[in-house]
């Protein structure tokens, strides 16, 4: 080889090296999956379904197309998280930061920008809630709060949110006077159900006029759809034909009434179920959907544990609500454990829970039974109805959301916070008891005998007086704070 | 001393939503009409701001909270109001109005307000009080300062931006003011016990300049 030759070698291969990686690379950002390789990491367990679709939440990189840590604007989060703050009365809203006198508090912690305590793509340094930054973070601002009260004095800062206690944004339990005005409460309240549904109500409420239930003659779907008597017969058996809900109402679009669409989406059904769908689409089984192109989820890229059987299913309305069968109850639990395979899901099964459940089933009385979609996707009194709230994870993150909404309906409020502190009963499926006494109450009774409020003193005196004292578990001073490992 | 001035087009109409400034428009046009440079001052639209917020917020204590939670006794008023399905504090009234302000965005006019007290009930809030604020609180809380029940202007930096700040007296307008205030929990030993229409903190404004 001559010299000249050896001289051109490595910018030869240097080059080829160079194109071979931008080809690489450019095919990636083509093909189906394969652009992951761009993403500077994963992102979290509230995320990481959307984390392909990049200008949902770099809303503000959309038109340039390259994306940083900068181009995240609270915006983008307010259009999914912002509802549901609003709805749990967010306690540090960024409108109570914007006066310049909060500079000695934003010092610390910039409580303008949602991405300053959530960083995404950084499950290395990811703690519960999606929060990034040092857990005590509460402590710049409240310390003066821990020192003048009592009770509080000597708790350390990184409990106030992992022991079940404070969140940063949703704090619709532990008011104190909120807590003792439910002081004594028994563990279970006798009798308790959850109130009905009323879906056809509300959407007759809202001005859409009353249908005649339908005929099996009737059906209007074109002869060559409509051929297997099965789906005529459990249609006609059906809410949606006793609705006078006809084949043609779900199977065309509004822009075509006349065309057949053989598997209408989630925007048919949303034609009537207006807040069940777009519930739906801000949970963790249809949040996919609200984003264009990136697909339904696959039950098989879910984190949590799910069946292998239901791996390559893909979640719509009609993974729970056979369409031509709606089965209501189906959909309240049968549906949940066709996918879902965690220790928790499995152990429903074995809990009071599910025998309430099959109590009612059997005869009993209407909304006294507890499926999985009774916590999960619980059922919301609204000014003009009641609602079923699809969105699992609205009250979920962090759990004692779950206190009001879910809990209360059945159980005393020092009972229900002590059960959602307590991971191994969750786990357990709430099969027991509490091992532990949350000790949230005790410090609100404390502090109002303290301040001498006579009907708590009142209360106090007489669960004093009781040869038993109405206790679900050995007191505990505070639970343990949460494993900061993601 | 020199203060921003607002330029005469920014209607405070526009700054603050409150039927009631209807009346305050015309004072300030004739206040501006003396500097006569066409303009309001930083200190007039203060004012002009002050009087809209001191007599809502009189009205809320006299008419909703003493009315309703003291005399008549129809819904109580409490701190954790959502919970108890209550009416709002009045200082809790005020800072949400306080926080809706602060969520407009582009104000044609853009200030802030809050409620300060040198005898502080919400010690996070107290924490948010700069040095001149201090100074300006004890000069018109101060029964001794020649500010005594008055207004009290100054200028502060805050994070490298210059602020023209008002600080006005607030008075316990209502029963329900100083029995709350005196019997509350958080009440140091050291503060005063405050009847009618003692001053028991100030209003602060501030425009940046």
């Amino acid at each position: 080889m001559s010299a000249t030759l050896r001289h051109y070698v490595p910018w030869f291969l240097w080059l080829s090296l160079t194109a071979a990686i931008a080809l690489s690379l450019f095919h990636a950002m083509n093909a189906d999956g394969s652009a992951e390789v761009f993403l500077p990491g994963h992102s979290t367990d509230g995320h990481y379904q959307i984390e392909m679709a990049c200008t949902a939440c770099h809303d503000n990189e959309a038109k340039d197309g390259i994306f940083t840590s900068e181009g995240v604007t609270n915006k983008a989060c307010n259009a999914c998280h912002g509802e549901d703050l609003e709805k749990f009365s967010d306690s540090h809203p960024t409108r109570k930061f914007k006066n310049p006198e909060n500079a000695v508090f934003l010092q610390h912690v910039d409580a303008m920008r949602c991405t300053a305590c959530h960083t995404e793509h950084r499950l290395d340094r990811t703690r519960p809630m999606g929060v990034t930054i040092p857990e005590n973070f509460c402590a710049h601002c409240h310390e003066v709060t821990l020192e003048n009260r009592e009770s509080h004095r000597d708790l350390p800062f990184n409990t106030c949110a992992t022991a079940g206690c404070h969140n940063y944004h949703d704090n619709v339990a532990l008011a104190p006077s909120f807590m003792t005005k439910r002081y004594g409460q028994p563990d279970h309240i006798t009798g308790a159900t959850v109130v009905e549904t009323d879906a056809l109500v509300r959407w007759l409420e809202e001005g859409n006029e009353r249908r005649q239930p339908l005929t099996l003659a009737s059906a209007d779907a074109p002869s060559e759809h409509c051929q297997d008597p099965k789906i005529l017969n459990d249609w006609h058996s059906d809410a949606h034909s006793a609705a006078g809900v006809n084949c043609m109402d779900c199977h065309s679009t509004s822009e075509d009434p006349s065309s057949w669409v053989a598997k209408p989406d989630h925007t048919s059904c949303q034609t009537c179920h207006e807040a069940e769908v777009t519930t739906f689409l801000k949970g963790k089984h249809g949040m996919r959907l609200a984003h264009s192109g990136i697909g339904a989820m696959i039950v098989g890229e879910a984190r949590l544990p799910m069946k292998s059987s239901a791996a390559h299913e893909s979640l719509s309305c009609s993974s729970c609500h056979s369409p031509h069968n709606y089965d209501r109850f189906y959909a309240s639990h049968q549906a949940c454990i066709q996918c879902h395979d965690d220790e928790h899901t499995r152990n429903y099964e074995k809990s009071s829970h599910y025998q309430l459940w099959q109590a009612e089933l059997a005869g009993g009385p209407v909304g006294s039974g507890v499926s999985c979609a009774t916590c999960h996707m619980p059922r919301e009194e609204h000014g003009n109805g009641v609602l079923v709230n699809h969105n699992q994870n609205a009250n979920l993150t962090p759990n004692e959301k779950m206190l009001q909404s879910v809990c209360m309906t059945c159980h005393g409020m020092e009972f229900g916070l002590s059960a959602l502190a307590d991971r191994e009963l969750i786990e357990k499926n709430f099969h027991g008891t509490p091992s532990q006494k949350h000790p949230g109450m005790d410090w609100a009774v404390k502090d109002a005998l303290a301040d001498e409020d006579e009907e708590v003193r009142a209360i106090h005196d007489y669960l004093q007086s009781l040869p038993q004292k109405p206790t679900h578990g050995p007191r505990n001073p505070l639970p343990e704070p949460s494993d900061p490992s993601p | 001393m020199k203060t921003p001035v607002i330029p005469k087009k920014a209607t405070l109409a526009t700054t603050v939503g409150f039927a009631s400034l209807v009346t305050l428009i015309s004072c300030g046009e004739k206040e501006s009409a003396a500097t006569g440079d066409g303009g309001y001052g930083a200190d007039q639209v203060a004012e002009a701001i002050y009087n809209v917020l001191a007599s809502d917020r009189k009205v809320y204590a006299q008419k909703i909270v003493n009315r309703l939670a003291k005399d008549e006794k129809v819904i109580a008023a409490h701190e954790e109001w959502k919970e108890n399905k209550a009416l709002l504090l009045p200082a809790q009234m005020f800072r949400e109005g306080a926080e809706e302000v602060d969520s407009i965005e582009d104000k044609e006019i853009d200030f802030t307000y809050s409620l300060q007290s040198t005898w502080p009930l919400n010690y996070e809030n107290a924490k948010k009080k700069t040095p001149k604020v201090e100074e300006g609180l004890l000069a018109v809380s101060t029964k001794e300062s020649e500010f005594y029940g008055k207004k009290w202007t100054g200028e502060e930096t805050i994070n490298g931006v210059d602020y023209f700040v008002g600080i006005y007296p607030d008075r316990a307008v209502a029963p329900a003011c100083w029995t709350c205030h005196n019997e509350h929990e958080n009440r140091k030993e050291d503060y005063p016990e405050f009847k009618k229409g003692d001053v028991m903190g100030g209003i602060v404004i501030r425009i940046p300049k």
